[in-house]
């Protein structure tokens, strides 16, 4: 049985003017200790999507259906307060600007210590001092000093350690990580995608890896969902999406990626267009206008979403022929 | 090797680069921004609502002749004759609203006080802002010991609260007239619009394209007239209909001191609340009520179109 | 810290000199000068002769500002035109009028507008935010002397709900300790006293308070929307703490930094508003003090000292203000 099963689901946001789907019935399942990633460009829905299984899209001016079964239980259906009693506890969640996303007159330590007290009843000084070990084990140096401090006196990447201290505090079986290093410089990014693993690995935490950095999730997840457009394109398990993508989207992506071995003078591939690009049509394919081997039934009818014999996933009426090994 | 006439395409291709940037700038920052902002504006009810209020109490002023049943100033023998210090008139034929305490028509008086009020609140708020911005100005652009000085001074200006510095200011003048008022309430407001402009000419140095415009070599004056005065001065007009509503009401609290205009054939609307209006509230309170509902209502208007004009210029509500 | 107030009392110091030397000055560069403003213009040549000699006005200009600042910094400002007393104590007797008027008006203003804001912000949208935003827009536009005759009108004619004016019914037979009638009530146990200052204190606190607490319910608004938005709150939600934890601690906490910059300048500005205020209820206070010194001949002495004393109220609000953020904001302690 799956840890986390997400069944159909969509987001409509309805704030003034015309609605705007945002997540279009989208599905996919982690298993426990999996790590799985939605990756997409910006404005994919792949945000939205997390947000959306931790009940944290504001509570006006959209609309969530589907389901979200985390042990069997629907998460959209909760009650508030039984869902803000599995946040932090049963699922973690990290996010991209570790800045932003602290408390700046809160010190570190009571932010770490504050979801101990919560979900594990502990008592300010046993909490305090649990912070102080977790602040430990994600390599913050100094951590008795640091429970003081306050996050603009920690660097990106010791605020980014901090932030994941505090989503893995209660051990949750669920860990949501969304670009959590996209605002970090590349070398600390190195430093923290390498913790993740560790911790995830150690723990047996399940992931879910939200990036639009191919790079990332070559390097940590077991199974891959691409989204477009608020729908997931294509899934695979990472050797064969690496090897062998099928989407032409997701091909596109690959080949947009710069590579060392490439050679000088060589272009890199470019994607025509840009997401927000309109889709003139009401079904069809939302990618159609900017792809390379658009055919007439792409534009015609809903494109479903179809299982490919070695397990995985595609939403493709003109696939990229696979490479026959050479 | 030199190319005979090089020098010249250089200056062409800066030329042509800070053409440019202007218009992308002008883009960024001003022209989009504003048509932005006022597309936003006539959208958002709020604005239109405080723009309606201006506008009527606008027309009224301008026609006033017209709109009002009589002289303002003349005294009526049907409504001295019954009039005493415990007795005004209230609506009769002919007098809508009744007597004023001297036995002239009040709707008269409070229709000519449209236009009264909104000059002195024009004019206050006018000099307010061309003494603040011209001091304002000088401080961003020259810096050094210029900007300090003007600065300190305008840091003791801001030690007083605003209508405690009016009445300084009448009290220091020795005699009130209707210039001390408007002059007072200007000056008070000096030091705000000073450091307005000044604090938004700062930020704009070291803004990409300010400085983008000065490492391309434009020359200081048009760095400052071209591209930072505009920017600043959107923010200048959004606090100058903020200091209307103030300056209208900063002059009915010096009538009501007692350091307002002493013609009393005047019908403004401070000096009608501030004086008659309250020696007679017990008598008939329609003297405080009528000119007060207006008082509220201008301030309200240019509170209200101000308030949304910031809003629609604040960038983080963009689209 | 310690720098803050040291370099905010130099500031102060260069302010109030600045400030006198204006005053003082312009005094002077009056036509007439200010024997004309004492005596009027009618005064016979030979008592503005004996007054000008009396008060040292033959006396070469820097000889007089020597000498007017060495009276201030010894505290004597000279003596009231009106009545012949000392400044000081003529200022010293109003003072816990207007400060207990103050406190009484900051209080209603703080403790209303801070709860009002944050559930207006709660209900952004909605109709009780929307009235809110209407009644506040209004308060900020009422010129508050007519609100005070309304409320006088309303609540003291007919209904006798409030005494009209006054700070104690004439005829009690209460102690001064302090000057603050309601605390000078319980300090002597008299406190039918006490309980008679606080009543006639009610509508002059409420009258005063108005501006204040309608900029205090805008700004605290508007500050609680702007912390909802940030992410900090989304992370405290992840972290799936209880609705009353966020608030308290994560909400409220960043939000009410830009109201206290608000409450500083609005408790200087109520000095403003007690000089209208005082005025509609006969409070006699300092407010009244600046409307005597300033009805018919101006009594320059008197006025001048109350220009510095507000001056250094306002200065000195905004140091406990600059210092409480230290206290609240980590990121200020740093700089």
């Amino acid at each position: 049985m799956p840890l986390l099963d997400v069944r159909d689901l969509s987001v409509v946001f309805q704030q003034g003017g015309k609605p705007f789907t945002a997540v279009d019935g989208v599905s996919f399942t982690v298993e426990p200790g999996q790590a799985v990633g939605l990756v997409g460009e910006s404005g994919c829905g792949k945000s939205v999507t997390s947000l959306a299984i931790m009940g944290l899209l504001p509570r006006r001016g959209n609309k969530v259906t589907g389901e979200v079964l985390f042990d069997d239980t629907d998460l959209l259906r909760l009650r508030p307060q039984d869902l803000r009693d599995r946040r932090g506890r049963d699922i973690g969640m990290i996010f991209q600007d570790p800045l932003s996303s602290l408390n700046p007159v809160i010190p570190l330590g009571l932010q770490v210590a504050e979801v101990l007290e919560r979900h594990q009843g502990k008592k300010r000084q046993e909490a305090l001092r649990e912070a102080r070990k977790l602040l430990d084990a994600v390599g913050i140096p100094d951590p008795t000093r640091r429970l003081k401090e306050f996050p603009h006196q920690l660097s990106g990447g010791m605020r980014q350690r901090a932030l994941i201290a505090i989503a893995l505090a209660c051990k949750p079986r669920l860990l949501i990580a969304d670009e959590p290093t996209t605002a970090l410089d590349v070398t600390i990014q190195a430093q923290i995608l390498t913790l993740l693993k560790e911790l995830v690995d150690e723990s047996g935490t399940a992931l879910i890896m939200i990036t639009h950095d191919l790079g990332v999730v070559a390097g940590l997840c077991d199974t891959v969902n691409v989204l477009y457009a608020g729908k997931v394109v294509e899934r695979a398990a990472r050797h064969e999406l690496f090897a062998a993508a099928r989407h032409p989207y997701t091909h596109g992506l690959l080949q947009s990626v710069p590579r060392l071995d490439a050679g000088r003078g060589g272009r890199l591939h470019q994607i025509r267009g840009s997401v927000n690009d309109n889709i003139p049509w009401p079904d069809g394919c939302a990618f159609a206008p900017r792809c390379d081997r658009v055919i007439d039934a792409c534009i015609g009818e809903t494109v479903p979403l179809e299982p490919t014999f070695r397990g995985g996933a595609l939403r493709c009426t003109n696939p990229v022929p696979q490479e026959v090994p050479a | 090797m030199t190319r005979p006439g090089g020098l010249s395409t250089l200056a062409e291709h800066k030329r042509r680069r800070i053409d440019e940037l202007t218009a992308r700038t002008a883009q960024a920052g001003g022209v989009s921004l504003i048509r932005d902002a006022g597309r936003r504006l006539l959208r958002n009810p709020t604005a239109i609502v405080g723009a309606t209020i201006i506008l009527l109490f606008l027309v009224i002023a301008i026609f006033a002749p017209l709109v009002a049943p009589h002289d303002p100033v003349q005294r009526f023998p049907e409504l001295t004759q019954d009039l005493t210090v415990d007795h005004i008139p209230g609506p009769t034929a002919g007098h809508p609203l009744g007597s004023d305490p001297l036995g002239r028509d009040f709707a008269s008086r409070m229709v000519y006080g449209a236009r009264q009020t909104l000059f002195v609140g024009v004019l206050a708020t006018m000099i307010g802002l061309l003494i603040g911005v011209l001091l304002g100005a000088i401080a961003g652009a020259v810096g050094g010991w210029v900007d300090v000085l003007i600065m300190r001074f305008t840091d003791v200006m801001l030690a007083l609260p605003s209508l405690l510095l009016a009445i300084t200011l009448v009290a220091l003048a020795r005699e009130s007239t209707q210039w001390t008022v408007i002059m007072a309430v200007a000056i008070v407001n000096v030091p705000i619009f000073a450091r307005l402009l000044r604090g938004s000419m700062l930020a704009q140095r070291e803004s990409d394209h300010v400085l983008a415009a000065r490492a391309l070599g434009v020359k200081r004056r048009d760095v400052v007239t071209r591209h930072m005065l505009p920017n600043s001065l959107t923010a200048v007009i959004v606090q100058a209909t903020l200091t209307f509503a103030v300056a209208i009401l900063d002059a009915a609290a010096l009538s009501f001191l007692g350091l307002g205009d002493p013609d009393i054939n005047r019908a403004e609307w401070g000096l009608m609340l501030g004086v008659d209006g309250v020696r007679y509230f017990e008598v008939r309170p329609e003297l405080a009520y009528f000119p007060a509902l207006a008082i509220i209502l201008v301030a309200l208007g240019f509170t209200l179109l101000g308030e949304s004009m910031r809003e629609a210029l604040d960038p983080k509500n963009r689209r | 810290m310690l720098r803050v107030v040291s370099r905010r009392l130099v500031q102060l110091a260069i302010t109030l000199f600045a400030l006198m030397t204006l005053v003082f000055f312009w005094l002077r560069s009056l036509p007439g000068g200010p024997v004309d403003a004492l005596l009027g213009e009618r005064a016979t040549p030979q008592t503005r002769e004996l007054l000008t000699k009396a008060l040292g006005y033959d006396q070469p200009i820097w000889v007089q500002y020597g000498r007017f600042l060495k009276n201030v910094l010894t505290g004597n400002f000279g003596n009231s035109i009106r009545t012949g007393e000392p400044v000081i104590d003529v200022i010293s007797r109003s003072f816990p009028a207007t400060a207990e008027l103050a406190i009484a008006a900051i209080i209603l203003a703080v403790g209303l507008g801070v709860p009002l804001g944050y559930v207006a912000a709660r209900h952004r949208g909605r109709v009780l935010d929307n009235a809110t935003i209407i009644v506040t827009l209004i308060g900020i536009s009422v010129p508050i002397f007519f609100l005070g005759y309304l409320l006088k009108g309303w609540l003291t004619q007919g209904v006798h709900l409030f005494p009209p004016s006054g700070r104690i019914t004439t005829g009690l037979d209460n102690t001064e300790v302090t000057g603050f009638f309601v605390l000078d009530g319980l300090l002597t146990r008299e406190f039918d006293a006490s309980a008679d200052a606080l009543w006639h204190l009610v509508l002059p606190a409420v009258t005063l308070a108005t501006i204040p607490l309608a900029i205090i319910i805008r700004i605290t608004r508007a500050s609680v929307l702007d912390v909802l938005d940030e992410d900090y709150i989304r992370t405290a939600d992840a972290k799936g703490l209880r609705n009353p934890t966020v608030r308290r601690r994560h909400v409220l906490r960043n939000a009410l930094l830009p109201v206290v910059t608000i409450i500083g300048l609005q408790t200087g500005a109520l000095l403003a508003g007690a000089v209208l205020t005082e005025k509609v209820y006969n409070w006699g206070g300092l407010g009244t003090l600046i409307t005597d010194s300033i009805s018919g001949s101006r009594d320059y002495p008197v006025l001048q000292a109350l220009i510095l004393l507000a001056a250094v109220v306002f200065i000195l609000v905004n140091l406990v203000v600059d210092l409480s953020y230290a206290v609240i904001d980590p990121r200020v302690r740093v700089r």
